[in-house]
């Protein structure tokens, strides 16, 4: 498998990694069993998305997709973190081996999982806003992956 | 990048200058095809039987019980479906295996099974051994073939052969083991040791890619795999590939040569970086300590996931493999680290390093000094290390 090299600078030198400690939005998607965890943390302020940090258990692509997603969404409000899809963190990657596509996918439910927290904190019901972010059974067949 | 250290020789090996310079007269000078009467074709034909006695003897086998294929693959599928449809015809459809084969044996097991033939898989257990009771409780009137590993490619514990193959020999059922892993490392003597079929690939030993053998004992029927010309006394078709079954005879000659000198000095690397590693926190050795190959090292560091371990170790220029589902290219982590009862989270995070005497005592010093930087590296970024550092943290309060 050849990764790119976008996605072997971005696992090599992760941006944003690490905690949020005053983190208003947290959220984690994936589980151990399919061997990756995605865990993001933003601050957001006026619907901004003014700081963001990731953690992750995974995969090469796994910790260059959340690499990415963090980039692509530091500043922008959160309507617009909400628009970020998976392929527009595959295509900032220059692309993604096609049984690694399923990152991406995570990556993008990490930050609506991540922001989901916040509305939840605030008490205002996330799903109608965010949508329903799927869970990861393995045993049923790992729906993580497409 | 500081070192380059090639640690994955049970994934394939280089060609050394030694096998290379064997070869290389087979390819400039004696191409003739074995089957022609001029003396360019005389002069291969003579180099293959030269070949054939040479790893005949290596093997305690006669040359006549010598077919060279194109690679272990070719010689497991041929071993088991030859076997399994000559016996068929006289009602014998059972066969045996284990549960943490090669997939060359497994994927052959499964088709012979859409053709309707009744199969065994033995547990390997924690240790990743078979046990020769179960072995002989699985037995049955119809079974036609047992086909067990002698070493495993993934974790490299050792089979008892011996024992396995007598109890088959006592039954009357032949057997098969795919040697791949093995020939080359350890000492091998197929008829003392009742074996009925054994695979062999060249590219894990220092010869190339693309040969291999299989012994069959003679008296031993199958069907044949490759149906064409006369060559390999007409149960192997295909010009022979003379140059490659040169090297893997030469190949085979230095590997046996001074074995226990080498094997001494190959486990005693394996030995220290075992120890060392497992300093690690929640680390752990997969298989059998002592009934391993001199080279292989399997462990897991929990928290942490395959592919990242190795995309980090190749860019400190160090070369190993893992059994995590990324690497394997499915969901799934390797099957063999399933059979021998790890959680697929722990699975996720194998790593295999394979030595061989071209390995050296500082490539141990530079694996040692790199690897736990690495492990802690990515478990820094790591939310399932977070739990298990936290759970740790918990029970050290109580």
């Amino acid at each position: 498998m050849a990764y790119s090299e976008k996605v072997m600078d971005h696992f090599a030198n992760p941006r944003n990694v690490g905690e949020l400690p005053d983190a208003n939005g947290v959220g984690e998607v994936g589980n151990p069993k399919c061997g990756d965890i995605m865990r993001m943390y933003l601050k957001i302020e006026d619907n901004k998305i003014v700081d963001v940090r990731f953690k992750t258990f995974g995969c090469g692509a796994a910790v260059a997709t959340s690499s990415m997603a963090t980039e692509l969404i530091k500043g922008k409000s959160l309507d617009d973190a909400l628009k970020l899809t998976n392929k527009a963190v595959m295509e900032a990657l220059d692309g993604l081996p096609p049984v690694k596509v399923h990152c991406s996918v995570l990556a993008e439910q990490a930050i609506k999982a991540a922001i989901s927290d916040y509305y939840r904190r605030k008490g205002i019901d996330p799903t109608p806003i965010v949508g329903v972010i799927p869970e990861c059974d393995h045993e049923e067949g790992c729906s993580c992956s497409l | 990048m500081s070192r380059f250290v090639y640690a994955d020789n049970a994934a394939t090996t280089c060609v050394t200058p030694k096998v290379l310079e064997a070869m290389l007269p087979y390819l400039t000078e004696h191409y003739g095809n074995a089957s022609s009467l001029y003396s360019v074709g005389r002069d291969a034909k003579t180099g293959l039987e030269n070949a054939r006695e040479k790893i005949a003897s290596l093997l305690g086998a006669e040359p006549g019980e010598i077919f060279f294929t194109s690679g272990g693959s070719e010689a497991d599928n041929w071993a088991i479906k030859g076997v399994a449809h000559e016996m068929a015809k006289k009602g014998k459809r059972h066969l045996i295996t284990s549960r943490f084969e090669h997939h060359a044996v497994l994927h052959t097991f499964a088709a012979l099974e859409k053709e309707g033939f009744e199969t065994t898989y033995l547990e390997v257990h924690e240790n990743g051994l078979v046990r020769p009771e179960e072995l002989e409780a699985a037995i049955r009137e119809d079974t036609a073939l047992v086909s067990i590993m002698y070493a495993n490619n993934e974790i490299g514990t050792i089979q008892p052969i011996d024992e396995l193959a007598e109890i088959c020999r006592k039954h009357g059922v032949l057997f098969h083991t795919d040697a791949v892993q093995a020939v080359g490392h350890v000492a091998i003597d197929v008829h003392k040791q009742q074996i009925d079929l054994l695979s062999v690939s060249g590219h894990k030993i220092h010869a190339q890619k693309g040969i291999g053998l299989l012994y069959v004992r003679k008296g031993v029927r199958l069907q044949n795999l490759i149906e064409g010309g006369a060559q390999e006394r007409g149960r192997r078709a295909g010009t022979e590939n003379i140059p490659a079954i040169v090297g893997l005879s030469a190949a085979m000659e230095e590997a046996y040569r001074d074995l226990d000198n080498k094997n001494a000095k190959i486990s005693a690397m394996r030995d220290r970086l075992i120890r060392e590693a497992l300093r690690i926190p929640h680390s752990r050795l997969n298989g059998d300590p002592v009934k391993r190959l001199p080279g292989n090292i399997n462990m897991c560091f929990e928290g942490i996931e395959g592919e990242s371990l190795l995309l980090m170790l190749d860019m400190k220029g160090i070369c190993a493999s893992s059994g995590s589902a990324c690497t394997s290219g499915s969901l799934d982590p390797s099957h063999v680290l399933l059979a021998i009862g790890l959680p697929h989270e722990v699975a996720h995070g194998s790593l295999r390093i394979s030595l061989n005497e071209l390995n050296t005592e500082e490539d141990v010093d530079y694996i040692l000094e790199v690897l736990p930087q690495i492990v802690s590296r990515l478990r820094d970024m790591s939310p399932l290390w977070e739990r298990i550092a936290a759970a740790d943290k918990q029970n050290g309060s109580l």
